[in-house]
């Protein structure tokens, strides 16, 4: 008796859920117009995400986070300080991209005594913004 | 037999290690921290160094002196006076409580800023002028003044301005009790602190004198000579601990207390440290 209630149950529920699932054609209609007109007020389907160089010059720029300038100079720096190295040639610097990352993260693993903040260890950055900054970084 | 004869030896070096730190010798930090300042900055003539970035950077001093016609501070000084001199209810006055106080303005000029601050033997701790000044008042039953600006900045800046000229001389004696804040003060300097991980030392010493965006850092030799400060950002003067706040804040560290024993503490040794320059107090700076 209990089986067939089990069972039962079992096969509603699942009807339910199918039903759900399967959008009647009007609706889906509707979802794909309202669909285009948000992509329409944000210039277009076409509009391309910012990439993670891009966010991460963003990261760079804003003097809570990055505030690289006070302590670099680079291509576009504003006033910027001269207690570290400019950032040029980053490439020929940095073959491996993962060094950079890592001097980012945490600069006193190599010099103990460097004055560059330890970007990442000290979550001044998350390390999403740690990654868009090198990205941005190694394009120096 | 064998278990013991090493557990005794380990005993023995351990004894004779001693104190883990090496000896406390305030003297010869001293002569090394003023070296590294003279060597760095040859052109600059010792005594400019109590006048900050501005012995080190030409067009700032430029925009310095033409603040200077006019100096901002010149009415704290004068409010400075009138509290000085001005008699409680007792008929005493703050002057009455200092060594010298009432001959501040004399031909003698023996000036007052330049032993501050002191270790005092029987409390066995830092005394700064802010306490002496706040002890004073207690003691004769007035009300105390506050520790950063206001009536105690305007008391600071009269005792200063007429300690100008006068070297400082600070004293660190030979008593254990002293060389141990002199020693913490010491360690606050070189430490590194706050989310930005940076110590005193960093911007003040191996980088005084770098720019960090546009503003030039000043070197630690002479930046406890010039106080109190009227800094254009405040747009009021202000005593030493706010800036260590300040600079604390700056760093994302946790700040210390106006008058509290670790910035009693670092301006011990910070003062200590410019033993030897002139007072230039109370200043202008950006």
């Amino acid at each position: 008796m209990r089986n067939a209630l089990g069972k039962a149950a079992v096969a509603a529920s699942l009807a339910i859920a199918v039903g759900g699932l399967v959008a009647s054609p009007a609706v889906l209609a509707q979802d794909m117009s309202k669909g285009i007109q948000v992509a329409a007020a944000h210039g277009g389907m076409d509009k391309k995400e910012e990439t993670p160089a891009q966010k991460g010059k963003k990261v760079a720029d804003n003097r809570s986070t990055g505030n690289c300038a006070a302590c670099h100079s680079f291509a576009g720096a504003q006033a910027p300080g001269n207690a570290g190295p400019p950032l040029v040639a980053m490439k020929a610097r940095f073959p491996n991209k993962a060094d950079l990352r890592a001097q980012i993260w945490d600069a006193t693993a190599k010099n103990p005594k460097s004055l560059m903040p330890p970007f990442g260890k000290h979550l001044i950055l998350t390390e999403e913004e740690v990654d868009q900054v090198t990205e941005w970084a190694y394009g120096l | 037999m064998k278990k013991h004869f090493i557990t005794a030896v380990a005993a023995l070096a351990l004894a004779a290690a001693g104190p883990v730190f090496a000896k406390v010798n305030p003297q010869a930090d001293l002569k090394k921290f003023q070296d590294y300042f003279t060597k760095k900055f040859p052109k600059t003539p010792k005594h400019d160094f109590s006048n900050g970035v501005y012995s080190i950077n030409p067009e700032a001093r430029k925009e310095w002196q033409a603040i200077e016609e006019f100096p901002p501070y010149d009415p704290a000084i004068d409010r400075g006076k009138k509290l000085w001199t001005k008699p409680f209810a007792n008929g005493k006055t703050l002057a009455s409580c200092f060594k010298n106080g009432d001959k501040l303005e004399s031909k003698a000029k023996p000036g007052l800023k330049q032993h501050y601050p002191y270790f005092d033997k029987v409390s066995g701790k830092v005394r700064t002028l802010e306490m002496d000044i706040n002890q004073c008042l207690k003691d004769n039953g007035e009300k105390e003044m506050g520790y950063v600006k206001g009536a105690i900045a305007d008391v600071m800046a009269y005792v200063a301005f007429h300690s100008r000229g006068k070297k400082v001389n600070v004293v660190v004696p030979n008593d254990p009790r002293a060389l141990a804040i002199y020693e913490q003060g010491k360690q606050h300097f070189y430490a590194k602190r706050g989310q930005l991980n940076f110590s005193c030392a960093d911007c003040h010493m191996y980088n005084g004198g770098m720019l960090l965006r546009a503003d030039t850092t000043s070197p630690a030799f002479g930046s406890a000579a010039n106080w109190p400060v009227y800094r254009m950002k405040w747009a009021n003067v202000r005593t030493l601990h706010e800036r260590y706040q300040g600079c604390n804040k700056l760093v994302r560290a946790q700040p210390f207390g106006h008058g509290s024993e670790e910035y009693n503490a670092l301006e011990y040794f910070h003062t200590y440290m410019n033993n030897g320059l002139p007072i230039t107090g109370p200043s202008s700076r950006k």
